[in-house]
């Protein structure tokens, strides 16, 4: 593997035709395996390349049933914070946080994680002492969140609807510094990279039709390249999760929505946080290119189509617009849709199911990119020593039966 | 935007209309014997098939509660049934 740095850069930009190697291998699949990794995503590849790094099992594939990172991974809007409410789920997002910090570096690949900080704007005093209780349990859990009068807040978003007949006026808001974007490709490449390097095979195109049982026991799966065996198996397949566990008599709480995101022309540099309003459910950032980029809520009707609908676009859309009505001159580039899995705590599930060796990763609906080192390193403890991580432990299937559910629609009044 | 079908107003814009939940859920019951493990089943597991289900939807403004057949890859949407109906149907 090359090793990416200045001078590697400059010893390929002098040769005449540069020489630089494929950052993964293209893997062949063997026909069997310690660990077999179904989904191919940011959470798959995360889980692999902890799999090595944590515990030093190398034998390990990763099945993808298309190219690698180009589901939810490759569709979000790529934002990444830990500002939630209970603090099960902010060791959860915070330890996510925290590997991103770092993650550039160790994975030796330029995953561009820029913490510009991330806004939420309130509109009303109801709003700024949710904002106020926000705070606080942050400040609790340990997390950065600081509150900001309108006048703060109006300082680092100039361009905010400020006209007398707007229906959202700046009343203040509540920041955490810490949060900010990543290119989520990158993400997905630089695990991958790492993974591969360490031994994993990745293996693309690559569909996974049921599992190979043995005296009730799995012990593989049947896959469109024929059958791979493996000891114990982990599923990080998101909106596909449901539907393959099902084939072994277990249902999940799980309904899938699309989940829409858009983007504008590029400008030049005019917004510099993310920024995401109460009011409005929409939330705006500008990328590194210049493009705006923005989302809000989910589409209402279930759906396992890469497709949104119209109504929820003009509701995003004209949040935006009453957000930062100077947008409007702006022409909108590429609207997408990418579908979640929902749970109705609006927690992961991250846990065994009811067959030995088979542990699942998902459900993370409308926030998985943020969370894709938290999951990869919870995942790969699960497989490596058949019991939960101290920070999985609240978020197994059996919170639906004791009914400790762990409600962040709720808590931290997030809107998925 | 799409039309849905309410059984007392006919067609209205789909923003009229809520989604509940999957139908032919059947409410376990006595409660004294039902385990929490069947409970838990009831409430929060769904089957999310792909392709033609059946959904529980409510249109808002009348307050009508009916069946929603449709596709939930393509969107198609198949036809509306009030619930009194549906028991016979079945």
């Amino acid at each position: 593997m090359d090793h990416y740095s200045i001078w590697s850069l400059i010893a390929q930009g002098l040769k005449q035709k540069p020489a630089w190697k494929p950052a993964w291998r293209k893997a062949k699949p063997k026909s069997s395996y310690e660990v077999i990794i179904i989904g191919g995503g940011g959470h798959g590849l995360s889980t692999a390349y902890y799999l090595v790094k944590n515990h030093g099992i190398k034998n390990v594939a990763i099945l993808e049933k298309g190219p690698i990172g180009l589901g939810n991974t490759g569709r979000n809007t790529t934002t990444i914070r830990s500002n939630y409410f209970y603090p099960e789920s902010v060791a959860l997002y915070d330890l996510s946080l925290r590997l991103y910090e770092n993650l550039s570096k160790e994975l030796n690949f330029n995953i561009m994680f820029s913490q510009r900080g991330l806004l939420m704007v309130a509109h009303t005093p109801t709003q700024m002492e949710i904002c106020n209780r926000i705070a606080n349990a942050m400040i609790l859990n340990g997390v950065d969140g600081e509150l900001l009068s309108a006048r703060q807040v109006l300082g680092l978003i100039p361009l905010w609807n400020r006209r007398d007949d707007a229906r959202y006026n700046c009343h203040g808001g509540i920041m955490q510094g810490r949060g900010g974007v990543a290119r989520h490709d990158a993400v997905a490449w630089g695990y991958a990279r790492a993974a591969s390097n360490f031994g994993v095979d990745i293996i693309e195109n690559c569909m996974v039709d049921d599992f190979l049982l043995e005296a009730g026991q799995v012990v593989g799966v049947n896959t469109s390249k024929g059958e791979i065996r493996a000891e114990r198996i982990g599923i990080a397949a998101a909106g596909g999760t449901p539907f393959l566990v099902r084939k072994l008599g277990q249902d999940l709480p799980i309904l899938d929505y699309a989940l829409q995101a858009f983007v504008t022309e590029p400008i030049k540099p005019c917004l510099d946080v993310v920024v995401l309003s109460l009011g409005t459910g929409t939330y705006v950032l500008q990328s590194d290119k210049g493009e705006i980029v923005f989302g809000g809520g989910l589409d209402r009707i279930p759906t396992h189509t890469q497709r949104g609908n119209l109504p929820t676009q003009e509701t995003v859309v004209s949040g935006l617009l009453e957000m930062f009505p100077s947008f409007g001159q702006l022409k909108m580039l590429r609207q997408w849709a990418g579908v979640v899995d929902v749970v109705p705590d609006s927690s992961p599930i991250i846990g065994p199911i009811n067959k030995p060796g088979v542990y699942i990763n998902c459900g993370w609906g409308t926030g998985g990119f943020k969370a894709i080192p938290a999951g990869g390193w919870l995942l790969a403890h699960l497989l490596a020593k058949d019991e939960h991580h101290y920070i999985s432990e609240p978020f197994g299937l059996g919170r639906f039966k004791t009914g400790k559910l762990i409600d962040e629609a709720t808590g931290s009044g997030i809107a998925h | 935007m799409q039309l849905f079908e309410c059984p007392f107003c006919g067609l209205r814009s789909e923003t009229e209309f809520h989604f509940l939940t999957e139908a032919g859920k059947q409410r376990p019951e006595p409660a004294e014997e039902v385990s929490d493990e069947k409970w838990a089943d009831y409430l929060y597991n769904h089957k999310s098939p792909r392709g033609r289900t059946a959904e529980i939807w409510v249109h808002i403004p009348c307050g009508e509660f009916f069946i929603l057949e449709r596709d939930s890859i393509t969107r198609e949407v198949f036809r509306s049934i009030p619930l009194k109906d549906y028991e016979q149907l079945k």
